[in-house]
């Protein structure tokens, strides 16, 4: 276990590391140079350079490279371009909401799709299994910006039951949630019913069946805790997806979250926060898988042997 | 059981079996309709309608489905806030997800099948450097990575499809990896090396074969994937240039227009939805047509 422990973590870092790296190319890449856009269209020539020189741009790549490293790993993202606060109390101060929302559209798919999914694989090829397996392809089409917008068109500007923007009281969370939700639980859904299907073909099931056990027994302990593994990789997989849908569904709702401050950065270019963002979600989404492989390891002992 | 029984019995799994494959022909037939009708309309409507991006009509503007327009036309799903005929728009819009779901997925497809092959096939530290950069590009969510990028290079067609083709070519190189690793230690390969061909000749006259029918289900999936992805990222606005109609950035400019022009933002939706459900469809049939191990049912 320990072996596989480290394993999962050497490779943890190595991938931040890669995001990293690959967030600083990319922000260089930037064709404006950073000083113009801080100091604006106004500013002298040697006002420009002074500022070049304050924020190292002077500096060979390299070296710039290495103090961008050692800042990231202490959280140090400096001042945002456009507002002269760090970077770190932007994200500060939205980043407990997108969390909040990420965590409630994670439970609210994992209730909705669980006794669906179940339904699905104990009536296969019945009515309700095509029913289900329907509903979720569909869901999964709907662009989820465009989910978002007739939500709010319908619960909130037609019917006026739900607020449409903001974050100012507990409904505010009810449209953002189900719409972030939604392409979710149709993932969870199939994933559920082929896991499901899967695991009643093996050998155990067969044995409890023949043992007498009453169906009941058969599914809820033995089909379902074994069929709850896979499940869970899938969840730590699809966080990631759940993190980019943030970004559009924040956009769509004013939703002030990580996703919103990350396109309203852009908009005004300013690419101390994206960089920040980016980075955030990243290792918010590394951390999240890897505290999913381990627990697999945990559950399923085959996994950390092989 | 009786000879006659079990005949019947015969006969049954028999008749079984050929409805299960006349609906995945189904499945698979449908959706191809829909993808044409939507390409012929995306070539054909823009044309009949002589759509011009930059025209405006303003006392046409807003109009609701059904509305009779300036030139005798009926506007079938309205105007939008210019007096543009949205049906025109839509499929000009529809062009624009054709456009760059067709070239992102050759262009992911081909870079991302020829990593696989070279990973699969020699394996080591080349198999090891190549996966570890797909790790890294899998540490972002793809549509992140797209938007931070898009952001970099600013808007545009071409910009678009570099973009999702970063985004997107890990899914080929994974799905062309696995499988070449499940091929390789099959006979005629093993037979193929014998005869003393070479690691070209193995690795795209050999292997690459029995590649292909996981890879077109792959393809099939991401082009939906793309097609909702460059509508999210013109949505954003970061997609495409100003001017230019797409699918997102119609639903973003109907935004504005919620209560007073409904049609505006869901009617380009219901376009997109289609267009991506038939890709869905289509990917599942063809999965259960030629991997009948992950038939769903």
């Amino acid at each position: 276990m320990l072996g596989y422990v480290a394993r999962r973590l050497l490779l943890a870092v190595f991938v931040l590391w890669g995001a990293v790296t690959v967030v600083f190319i990319v922000v260089r890449l930037v064709p404006a140079d950073p000083a113009v856009l801080i100091a604006g269209e106004t500013a002298t020539p040697e006002q420009i350079a002074a500022l070049r020189a304050e924020m190292g741009l002077d500096r060979p790549l390299l070296l710039q490279y290495l103090g961008y490293l050692g800042k990231a790993v202490t959280g140090n993202f400096g001042n945002s371009y456009t507002q002269n606060v760090p970077v770190t109390q932007l994200i500060g101060q939205v980043l407990p909401n997108t969390v909040l929302l990420a965590v409630l559209a994670c439970v609210f798919a994992v209730i909705v799709s669980f006794p669906l999914g179940l339904l699905a694989a104990l009536r296969v090829n019945r009515f309700s299994d095509r029913a289900v397996t329907t509903l979720s392809l569909l869901t999964q089409s709907l662009p989820g910006f465009w989910v978002g917008i007739v939500l709010m068109l319908v619960f909130s500007r037609k019917l006026n039951w739900l607020p449409s923007a903001g974050l100012d009281s507990p409904a505010s969370l009810v449209l953002p949630t189900i719409t972030l939700a939604l392409p979710f639980i149709a993932i969870l859904v199939r994933m559920t019913r082929s896991g499901l299907l899967e695991v009643m073909g093996e050998g155990y099931i067969v044995t409890a069946r023949s043992k007498g056990l009453p169906e009941r027994t058969v599914i809820f302990p033995h089909a379902i805790r074994n069929a709850t593994i896979p499940i869970i990789t899938i969840v730590g997989l699809e966080f990631g997806t759940l993190l980019g849908g943030a970004v559009i569904t924040e956009t769509v709702f004013s939703f002030p979250g990580i996703g919103r401050l990350l396109v309203t950065s852009i908009q005004v270019r300013d690419y101390a926060v994206v960089q920040a963002c980016v980075l955030v979600i990243a290792v918010a989404f590394v951390l999240v898988n890897l505290i999913i492989d381990l627990l697999y390891g945990y559950l399923d002992p085959r996994v950390r042997l092989s | 059981m009786t000879t006659a029984a079990r005949a019947g019995a015969a006969a049954r799994t028999m008749r079984r079996a050929r409805r299960a494959r006349r609906g995945v022909r189904l499945r698979i037939v449908i959706p191809l309709i829909i993808v044409a009708l939507y390409v012929v309309g995306a070539i054909l409507v823009p044309i009949l309608y002589h759509f011009d991006p930059l025209h405006t009509e303003l006392l046409y503007r807003l109009k609701p489905p059904g509305t009779t327009v300036a030139d005798g036309k009926t506007a079938i799903f309205g105007t939008d806030q210019v007096g543009q005929d949205m049906f025109a728009q839509m499929m000009m819009g529809a062009r624009v997800s054709l456009t760059v779901g067709a070239l992102t997925l050759l262009f992911a497809g081909v870079f991302g099948v020829l990593v696989g092959l070279l990973s699969g096939h020699f394996g080591g530290w080349i198999d090891m450097a190549l996966m570890r950069i797909a790790d890294i590009q899998l540490a972002f969510p793809s549509i992140l990575l797209a938007i931070l990028l898009a952001s970099v290079l600013g808007q545009g067609l071409t910009n678009i499809i570099i973009v999702l083709s970063i985004a997107s070519w890990v899914v080929f190189a994974r799905v062309t990896r696995s499988q070449v690793l499940a091929l390789k230690n099959r006979e005629y390969v093993d037979a193929a090396r014998t005869l003393g061909a070479g690691h070209l000749h193995l690795m795209f006259r050999t292997q690459l074969p029995g590649c292909l029918a996981p890879i077109l289900v792959v393809a099939t999936v991401e082009f939906g994937h793309v097609i909702l992805a460059e509508a999210a990222l013109s949505f954003l606005g970061v997609g495409v240039p100003l001017g230019v109609p797409s699918l997102g950035s119609s639903i973003q400019a109907g935004t504005a227009y919620l209560t007073t022009a409904w049609w505006i933002s869901t009617l380009p939706g219901i376009a997109l939805a289609i267009l991506v459900l038939a890709t869905g469809i289509l990917g599942d049939a063809l999965r259960d047509r030629f991997d009948p191990r992950l038939r769903s049912a």
